[in-house]
């Protein structure tokens, strides 16, 4: 494993070895010194050109938890503003001796032109509607955490699988790990392709739920009312949002997921996305935990 | 390059194919064609084994001229299109300014002469600036010393159909033909690359098929209607060829080109990202190529048509979603064409013949281009080698630009000779 641009490129080995690497090293998040000296002397640098304080600050800590030297460069408002190429930022980043580039962009396929333009490792950390591996990745880890297992695992990933990276992410991890998919979105809000991937499709979450040991929520944007992708916001909450009389339907040991931001009221009910059942805390604290192992993985080796 | 009136005694080519004969070129004109000539003050190219074609046409090649002379000039373009070939070229009016005027348009075609490689012939735009609004003045060009008889929005699609009922009513006055660039605005929104499983897959929003067919069968009703005639420009999907074959035969007067490209190249080309396979229409799949091939063959597709478009590094060397759409295609569509379709026995070089020269020439209205290789004809000859290959080096090509899919790949075939009115433009593989 040189990058990580998407889980599809995950043999199950490999992705049940991030997640035994990530668990060891949960381990060191507990210690009252949160410091391993695995990566002194190696650079990361945070490429972000889309904002989500959230996963970069993840990567960071990771990233000092294992000793690296960390960079952070926001693209938004730095010389790509001024027109400076995606190519152009990763000349300058090899310039730097960057020994790996985790890369958050609003363009598809981002990550993997800059795989093609720096000899460090890249960790896509999001690129527009394709990946977000490391995601995936803490998703499955939780779910093990939880349930102790993956494999076997009934798992309804509800939403805007459309424009939904983590979902492309999920669907193809999930699937490697022995896990059993349902995708369940309005029609309009599903890949035209979707019966070629290795999951299972549904209009009606009423009915997926009574069979599901993980509900996962996506990000349901109220903007795509205007392209037509569904009526109305109420609409949307009342056929495929999470409320208190849906979460009964789930079996008594289903856990429900969501890799934030919430909008509440519309995907999840606050009461739901509170409840006991709600992984969303451990899905940050995770996140953590997984980078930390995939950052070990990819840089770690001599 | 220097003005020749010199005779050309072309010895044992194959015209279009068919057994050697020696080609007498005097005066700019076909002298004489037939076994054992002699002319004792011509010069001799030697040609056995080599295939003569009627010089090539394009009905659409983008020469980036006014506007975007980093990336191609009326010159450079046509120094690429004599080398892959061809005699004459249409410019479309996608420039900047637009060529929505008989101002710009005769400035290219003035350009072109200039040039000398290759006869250049404007496209006018359908609407002023390409905006879809209002009509450009389509007579004036037409009345224009450039004599403009092929009018686009290429780049764009003419998507109000009332505007496009009205362009190909008002074209029929100077027997004028509207090229439509087939794209519904409205399904195409934001759209990277065609629509299926290897979008999905990357992530790239879909461009469907029906984007292009549904606007194909609104065109071709609307020209039946007001008894008029379309041009559809790079057809890319099997449905679209289904919706030809149907207006075909009822008789409606359209007729369609396919681009090299979408005869050979599938979306999963798309796989990597690069976008040097971002292309507008986007790649189809192995099920378009074949029946765009088998259209081609049968006749349903009429042309070859380059759309040749040339980007500079820059606008390609970035993310996919913000790369520039569009590849090379002059200097090597005669090889894609020999392997696509001519070394899997679809078209024979008689076939060749028609559907990149005489087809464009005829659709275009250039009365001087796609005649046959006789005796009192335009001296426009393309002497190609089928029987070898070459490796295609970006940096070697003539165009400004390097935008090919093709690099690094062997393709068949090479031009060693291109004769344009009884000057070569190309000889021994040389651009003159
Ligand atoms: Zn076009």
């Amino acid at each position: 494993m040189r990058h990580l641009l998407s889980t599809g490129d995950l043999s199950r080995e490999e992705a049940t070895l991030v997640l035994d690497t990530a668990a060891e090293l949960a381990q060191v998040s507990g210690r009252s010194v949160k410091k391993l000296p695995t990566l002194r002397g190696r650079t990361v640098v945070n490429l972000f050109y889309e904002d989500s304080t959230r996963t970069r600050t993840s990567f960071e800590l990771a990233a000092k938890r294992l000793s690296a030297d960390v960079v952070n460069f926001s693209a938004k408002g730095s010389s790509v503003s001024k027109g400076e190429s995606l190519k152009d930022t990763a000349l300058t980043l090899q310039a730097m001796g960057a020994d790996g580039v985790v890369v958050r962009h609003a363009a598809s396929g981002a990550a993997h032109r800059l795989a093609g333009w720096v000899d460090g490792a890249v960790l896509n950390a999001g690129d527009g509607t394709h990946e977000h591996p490391t995601q995936a990745l803490l998703d499955a880890y939780t779910m093990r955490a939880r349930m102790g297992r993956v494999e076997g695992l009934r798992v309804a990933v509800v939403g805007d699988v459309l424009h939904s990276r983590v979902a492309r992410s999920n669907v193809l991890l999930l699937h490697t790990l022995g896990a059993e998919v349902t995708l369940v979105a309005p029609p309009t809000l599903m890949p035209v392709s979707v019966h070629t991937w290795p999951c299972a499709v549904s209009y009606d979450l009423d009915a997926v739920l009574p069979k599901s040991d993980v509900v996962m929520l996506l990000r349901v944007q109220a903007e795509r009312m205007r392209h037509a992708f569904f009526p109305t916001a109420r609409e949307y909450s009342r056929r495929y949002g999470l409320d208190r009389d849906r979460l009964a339907r789930l079996p008594d040991d289903a856990i429900v997921m969501h890799p934030g931001p919430m909008v509440r009221g519309m995907e999840i009910s606050a009461e739901v996305a509170d409840s006991p059942r709600s992984t969303v805390n451990e899905q940050v604290a995770n996140g953590v935990s997984v980078r930390m192992a995939v950052l070990y993985l990819l840089l770690g080796g001599s | 390059m220097t003005q020749s009136s010199a005779a050309y005694l072309i010895r044992g080519a194959r015209v279009n194919g068919r057994d050697p004969a020696d080609i007498l070129i005097r005066d700019g004109v076909v002298a004489e064609v037939g076994p054992g000539l002699s002319a004792p003050d011509a010069r001799v190219v030697e040609a056995h084994g080599l295939i003569a074609l009627p010089g090539l046409v394009d009905l659409h090649t983008h020469l980036r001229e006014p506007g975007r002379e980093d990336a191609e000039t009326v010159a450079s373009g046509a120094r690429a299109a004599a080398a892959g070939g061809y005699t004459a070229v249409h410019a479309m009016a996608n420039t900047d300014p637009v060529a929505d005027t008989a101002g710009v348009v005769e400035q290219v075609w003035r350009l072109g002469r200039e040039s000398g490689h290759c006869d250049v012939q404007p496209v006018g735009a359908v609407t002023r600036g390409l905006a879809g609004e209002r009509l450009a003045e389509l007579g004036a060009m037409a009345e224009s010393a450039a004599a403009v008889r092929v009018f686009s929005d290429d780049g764009m699609c003419v998507s109000d159909p009332l505007l496009m009922r009205r362009a190909l009513e008002y074209v029929k006055a100077f027997d004028g033909v509207v090229a439509q660039h087939a794209q519904e605005p409205r399904l195409t929104e934001g759209a990277q690359m065609n629509e299926g499983v290897v979008s999905d897959r990357l992530g790239l929003a879909g461009w469907p098929a029906v984007a292009e067919e549904a606007i194909i069968a609104r065109d071709c009703l609307l020209t039946e209607h007001v008894g008029s005639r379309l041009h559809v420009c790079h057809v890319s999907t099997k449905g679209s060829v289904q919706i030809l074959r149907w207006a075909k035969s009822r008789g409606c007067d359209v007729t369609a080109e396919v681009t090299p490209h979408h005869l050979l190249l599938t979306d999963d080309l798309a796989e990597g990202y690069d976008p040097v396979y971002k292309v507008n229409p986007p790649l189809r799949t192995a099920e378009d190529v074949q029946a765009l091939r088998e259209a081609l063959a049968d006749g349903t597709i009429d042309c070859v048509a380059t759309d040749h478009a040339p980007h500079p590094a820059e606008a390609k060397e970035t993310e996919w979603a913000t790369a520039a759409m569009g590849m090379l295609g002059l200097e090597t569509a005669l090889s894609i064409v020999q392997h696509t379709m001519v070394d899997t026995g679809l078209l024979d070089w008689d076939g060749v013949a028609e559907r990149m020269s005489a087809a464009p020439a005829r659709i275009g209205r250039l009365s001087g281009h796609g005649r046959p290789i006789a005796a009192g004809e335009p001296a426009n000859v393309t002497l190609y080698q089928a029987d070898t290959a070459w490796e295609v080096d970006p940096a070697a090509l003539a165009s400004k630009s390097a935008n090919t899919p093709y690099r690094g790949m062997r393709l068949p075939g090479r031009v060693t000779a291109t004769f344009l009115r009884g000057t070569p433009t190309v000889l021994d593989g040389k651009i003159q």
